[in-house]
């Protein structure tokens, strides 16, 4: 028999990666794994943004990842700078900015390596509210954005000249991973929520023969890996988050593997 | 051919002018396209060529001037290059048929044929060769049944029989669908044919005009052959003006002595 906090770790972390799978998928056709980085650090602003107006602190986080992603996307209309120093002079900013911030509390009432590694083990139902909650919308908007999200990915260019708002589509999957990187910091921390993203995805890749089989794939690799990680965690006493990521990136291995025994007929 | 129909040109652009910070791109560049039509756009590198598509896709907004496009206006749009990331496993077939298609004309499989790319259904778009590239991203334009075809470029990377092979298939699509054609090309005396008019751009347009048949001269005859004769033309080009080394503007053409030995058809072509 489970313990709850066990389940209740279980049903978060399989959420939070069964939407960060496909969510990946696409950070990872477009190259954005670096943006998901800078965005993740840029939630460490947001905690202490949360703790000096005393709000809730998983709405002060996607309160501010929106806002970098919408920073981002404002610099990026000046096209002296390429996105990646963008992004580097964000993230590092607002992941610093975070820091000093958090220093001028004098009894910290915030635990730091919560954040930067995850507790997954103490996702309360309350948290798990919002987890499965937030997912589902998630959820719906990737549904209903799938195939302009899709063209936008093979070229941004084609879609625009076809009609596609590529614009706003952009800006939705921005906010999407936003919201997603909120939740999944509960999971595996700030520090190791884009893994999540990427791992399964690269690991669908090698399986996958077509896109949607690709993020299916990498839903439930990134499932697997959480139920993998937690079951790690308990039996040798780990820690939950970067056991969680241990067990994606033995998957991607596998998978790395698997691809090249699956390759070897054919060529 | 040209025939304008009742209903306007398909585009037109009055005026267009983009500005980007301090660099002007394009200026005062006017341009009609109608059913029909075949326009060869040529110009050197950074002419601007790209650009002034991309402002007749309302990829960008002119800076100046406006762009009308038909209402409905179906534009097939063949880009210079397109990378489809090797971690994307999308087949042709899916791309052919990706983003929906809501005036379809035929199957994806015709389309295919119709470019000589029907073996390629199955590859993985990531997979494909250059020259495999431009047919396929044809096929998806046609299968959209466009009223006007764009491509850019799309001899790049083609041999010289590649070319005249798609010259054709371009004047055969023309023939059988109607559509309006523009073609981008960075070479300034050969275009295809079968275009009824030439617009020369350097940020400004050149000049415009007419290409002559290849086959008025036996020079080129003897270098290309009769096959390609029929398939390619020259354009001579017949500027007002001339450039400086930075590309602007010299008012008045005055003779120098250097250029009374270059042709007054390469004086753009540095």
């Amino acid at each position: 028999m489970l313990d709850d906090f066990v389940l209740r770790a279980l049903l978060g972390g399989i959420g939070v990666a069964a939407i960060a799978g496909p969510l990946g998928c696409f950070v990872v056709w477009r190259r954005m794994a670096y943006f998901g980085n800078a965005l993740a650090h840029s939630a460490l602003l947001g905690i202490a943004v949360g703790v000096l107006l005393a709000v809730d602190l998983t709405g002060a986080t996607v309160g501010v990842c929106l806002a970098f992603a919408g920073v981002l996307l404002l610099l990026q209309r000046q096209r002296q700078l390429a996105t990646d120093t963008l992004l580097g002079i964000l993230a590092h900013t607002a992941l610093a900015l975070g820091l000093v911030a958090l220093s001028f509390f004098e009894t910290l009432r915030v635990d730091l390596s919560a954040y930067l590694f995850g507790d997954v083990l103490a996702v309360g139902a309350g948290d798990l509210l919002w987890i499965l909650g937030g997912d589902g919308l998630v959820l719906l908007a990737l549904l209903a954005l799938w195939s302009p999200l899709l063209s936008a990915a093979v070229s941004g260019e084609l879609a625009q000249a076809e009609g596609v708002a590529v614009g706003a589509v952009q800006a939705g999957f921005l906010m999407k991973v936003a919201l997603e990187e909120t939740h999944g910091m509960k999971i595996v921390g700030i520090l190791l929520i884009v893994s999540l993203l990427i791992i399964p995805a690269a690991a669908a890749r090698q399986l996958a023969r077509s896109p949607e089989q690709m993020a299916l794939l990498a839903a439930l690799a990134g499932a697997l890996a959480v139920a993998l990680g937690l079951a790690a965690s308990l039996a040798w006493d780990t820690p939950a988050g970067p056991s969680i990521v241990v067990a994606a990136a033995l998957l991607f291995f596998l998978s790395l593997a698997g691809g090249a025994l699956a390759h070897r007929p054919a060529a | 051919m040209a025939a304008a129909g009742a209903r306007g040109p398909l585009v037109e652009a009055v005026g267009v002018g983009l500005r980007i910070g301090r660099h002007e791109l394009l200026s005062r560049v006017d341009l009609e396209l109608s059913e029909g039509e075949i326009l060869s756009l040529i110009g050197p590198n950074g002419a601007g060529k790209t650009t002034l598509v991309r402002v007749l896709l309302g990829i960008l907004k002119p800076t100046a001037g406006r762009v009308e496009r038909r209402p409905g206006l179906v534009v097939g749009y063949v880009p210079q290059r397109l990378h489809v990331d090797p971690t994307l496993p999308l087949s042709v077939r899916r791309f052919l048929t990706l983003g929906g298609l809501r005036r379809a004309r035929g199957r994806p499989s015709a389309a295919l044929a119709e470019v000589g790319a029907l073996h390629l259904e199955r590859a993985l778009m990531s997979e494909l060769s250059g020259g495999e590239f431009q047919r396929v991203t044809l096929a998806r334009a046609l299968l959209r049944d466009p009223d006007l075809l764009i491509l850019d470029e799309p001899a790049q990377g083609v041999d010289f029989n590649g070319q005249l092979e798609l010259y054709a298939l371009i004047e055969r699509v023309r023939d059988q669908r109607g559509c309006g054609v523009l073609l981008v090309s960075h070479d300034l005396h050969v275009v295809m044919a079968a275009t009824d008019r030439v617009i020369c751009l350097n940020r400004h347009v050149c000049c415009a005009g007419r290409p002559e048949a290849v086959s008025r001269h036996p020079e080129y005859l003897n270098l290309f052959g009769t096959r390609a004769a029929r398939k390619v033309a020259i354009y001579t080009h017949e500027h007002d003006h001339a450039h400086d080394l930075a590309g602007e503007v010299v008012e008045g053409d005055a003779p120098q002595p250097a250029e009374e030995t270059v042709p007054a058809g390469r004086r753009h072509a540095r």
